[in-house]
């Protein structure tokens, strides 16, 4: 069994923490992984991404390939849409639905989202306004996280990614720890709720 | 000691050299090898032996500290990104000549589809020339494994041995079964005179050495454990995959396949030969440049069917895919979803609040008052200078090239002539252009844009910091022509100023606009944070 993920969104929004959590999870689960990051220029303001590959067999190749991506993770909802063509024809995307424009051409909003909701599977909320409106303001990628674990679990019970969350932040204290855990809750029961 | 971590191929490398008795890693930074030199700063267990691990001012000074190293008996390690091979070149190829005596172990790490660089050139042909054994790992456990193996190659061939990473292995992570750690040698400086002193008759018995040791060098590659051979059955075609690309045409690889898995070099020619008379047609599966490729042809002759990056089956530039390589090998996949419509490029951009943004708009505000200004660039996060909304440099070619170009610009008329380097790029390689320019007199106007510290790779320390005053008024730049300033909106009027009367002055001028990178900035106000909490 495997799940191919791409986990996108723009230099400093935190795709990489996402990745930390899952990773941690699946290697505490036995699970083998890769997981190709994106370092250097391309961290300064522009798009980023990541592939992340889970399995419960060996992994050859450290980059998804085209049409077999089984989720698009992404923090922010045109870099989602970038990897449209990695996605699997069953594939989710889990996405925030708030554009970060800071380049001068960014396309209509209205005409984004709709053709996001085109696809078949998309869970999308607006994470930055919920972590803001819960008092988390800097855990909306927990959120985000939270919104992706019921597509996670054939692999990763919630449990596992509670878990995980808790050992990553743990350095930083029990008050972050909590608001990252309170950031999962909300977001898993939004992609319930919905 | 032993255990499993989840490592970057960076990292792997170096815990591998670490656990291998490793006393000295020198480099400089860049993207993508800058990784594994801060691993080793940050490793308890590296503190504990009291490994050398202080950046260097640049690839050439990493390269020769780390033979000195060598010299006196232990395992040194240095690190690069593939240009660093440029800088460094002269004290590799004649590391080579002299030999070693602990373990040397150069690592250069290329960045096929310049994801990070200015070319794609591949540092395998860098080991060629130098005629001197080439790792290249497939994979993290690879990596990690391989560097024991390979200062203890060195240290048999007494020769550097070269390893080769790709961007995609180097920053790329998975799980890594850890080993034992081996005693770090003791202090043993050489004493043979003769092997390191290359005078002309020394040099020459040396490189005669270095040849005859070639065809050692040839056989271990045919008897190493990374090379590996698998004929399943006689096949229409049959696959070499370097490194990384291993993994790619594992990842599609029909059942029955025969593909020959490279790592160590020189090509192992007995498997080559092997391989080909079980198929009809050889594919070269390599990341960057076509080195295995143009080897092999050579090596099977004009009429055995050689194909790959030469002959089009595989893209000629960028790196890898699983795609183009399932492609080559006639699995069909692809997407399933064309691309977005909604959907603009985002190119990565200086930081607001970043002090490059104000030096480029009083450099622009100048500059626009003279028709002629030709604002030469270099390497480092100001680049993104080129890109709108400042569009601000003509040029940027190597490390250090700001300097030169608009001095020998300025030779040749053009006026004025204005060159744009960053405080670790003028310490790497900017300092002996300022002198040129310093002694011929030159017409141009330098503007070190110091940061305090080596930004784009991440914020690693940066060579000059706090000295580059001294540094220039030791170079021979005047005091009055040398000017320091805070790069604030608030001061815009008095920057543009000293830029104009500058470039009014007819000889070397440098304005050292002056503040922290905000990204560093940033850092050490959550750290403090952190740390009154």
């Amino acid at each position: 069994m495997k799940l191919d993920i791409k986990l996108s969104g723009v230099g400093g929004q935190g795709i990489l923490s996402i990745a930390t959590i899952i990773g941690e999870a699946a290697t505490a689960a036995g699970l083998h992984l890769k997981q190709a990051e994106v370092h250097g220029m391309s961290q300064r303001g522009g798009d980023v991404q990541s592939d992340m590959r889970l399995s419960t067999d060996g992994i050859c190749s450290d980059l998804i390939p085209l049409g077999q991506a089984d989720l698009i993770i992404s923090m922010e909802p045109m870099e989602a849409l970038r990897y449209l063509p990695y996605l699997a024809p069953k594939g989710a995307v889990i996405t925030s639905s708030k554009p970060l424009v800071n380049i001068p051409n960014y396309p209509d909003e209205a005409a984004l989202l709709a053709e996001l909701d085109t696809l078949p599977h998309v869970v999308r909320a607006d994470i930055e306004t919920l972590a803001r409106e819960h008092a988390m303001p800097k855990s909306a990628n927990m959120i985000l996280l939270g919104m992706a674990a019921p597509s996670l679990q054939q692999l990763l019970s919630e449990e596992q990614l509670r878990d995980a969350i808790a050992r990553v932040f743990a350095r930083k204290g029990t008050e972050v720890v909590s608001a990252n855990l309170e950031a999962f809750k909300l977001g898993l029961e939004f992609a319930r709720n919905r | 000691m032993a255990e499993k971590r989840l490592l970057l191929g960076d990292e792997a490398v170096a815990l591998g050299a670490l656990h291998a008795g490793l006393s000295g890693v020198y480099a400089y930074p860049g993207t993508p090898s800058t990784e594994i030199t801060e691993f080793i700063q940050q490793s308890p267990f590296a503190r504990e032996r009291g490994v050398r691990s202080r950046w260097c001012t640049n690839e050439k000074t990493a390269m020769e500290a780390a033979l000195g190293m060598s010299y006196a008996g232990k395992r040194a390690l240095v690190c690069m990104k593939h240009v660093g091979m440029n800088v460094c070149a002269d004290a590799f190829v004649n590391a080579a000549v002299t030999g070693v005596k602990g373990g040397l172990v150069v690592l250069a790490a290329d960045d096929p589809s310049m994801h990070s660089s200015q070319n794609e050139q591949d540092s395998r042909f860098y080991g060629k020339f130098a005629m001197v054994p080439i790792l290249e790992p497939s994979d993290q456990q690879e990596a990690y494994d391989m560097m024991a193996k390979a200062f203890a190659l060195s240290e048999q061939l007494r020769l550097p041995v070269l390893m080769r990473l790709v961007t995609r292995l180097a920053h790329s992570r998975a799980a890594v079964q850890t080993g034992e750690p081996l005693a770090q040698n003791a202090l043993e400086p050489d004493s043979e005179r003769a092997h390191w002193v290359l005078l002309p008759g020394n040099a020459r018995r040396q490189y005669a050495a270095l040849i005859a040791k070639q065809t050692e060098i040839e056989t271990l590659s045919e008897h190493s454990g990374f090379n590996h051979l698998a004929i399943p059955a006689q096949g229409e075609v049959g696959v070499i995959a370097a490194g990384i690309a291993y993994n790619y045409v594992c990842e599609s690889a029909p059942a029955g396949l025969p593909v020959l898995k490279l790592s160590q070099y020189p090509l192992p020619a007995r498997q080559i030969r092997e391989l080909a008379a079980h198929c009809r047609r050889l594919l070269v599966v390599e990341d960057g440049q076509p080195f295995v490729e143009e080897q092999v042809k050579t090596l099977l002759g004009a009429d055995y069917s050689v194909t790959g990056r030469l002959t089009g089956e595989l893209p000629r530039t960028g790196e890898l895919t699983p795609d183009c390589v399932a492609a080559a090998l006639g699995v069909t996949g692809g997407p399933a979803f064309e691309n977005a419509h909604n959907l603009a490029p985002r190119p990565p951009q200086l930081c607001q609040g970043c002090g490059h943004r104000d030096v480029y708009t009083a450099l622009n505000q100048v500059a626009a008052e003279y028709p002629n200004a030709r604002i030469f660039g270099d390497i480092g996060c100001y680049t993104l200078g080129a890109l709108p909304p400042f569009r601000a440099i003509d040029s940027c070619v190597d490390m250090g090239a700001s300097i030169t170009m608009a001095k020998g610009a300025a030779d040749a008329g053009v006026y004025p002539a204005i060159a744009v380097i960053g405080d670790s790029t003028f310490t790497h390689s900017g300092m002996t252009g300022l002198l040129d320019a310093v002694n011929d007199g030159s017409d141009i106007t330098v503007i070190i844009s110091d940061n305090l510290t080596t930004a784009m790779t991440g914020g690693q320390d940066s060579a000059g910091t706090h000295k580059f005053e001294a540094i220039c008024l030791a170079l021979g730049v005047e005091r009055e022509h040398l000017h320091v300033v805070v790069p604030l909106p608030k001061n815009m009027e008095e920057i543009t100023r000293i830029l104009r009367e500058e470039i009014n002055y007819h000889g070397v001028s440098v304005i050292i606009p002056q503040r922290e990178c905000m990204q560093t900035l940033g850092r050490k106000l959550r750290q403090k944070k952190q740390e009154t909490k």
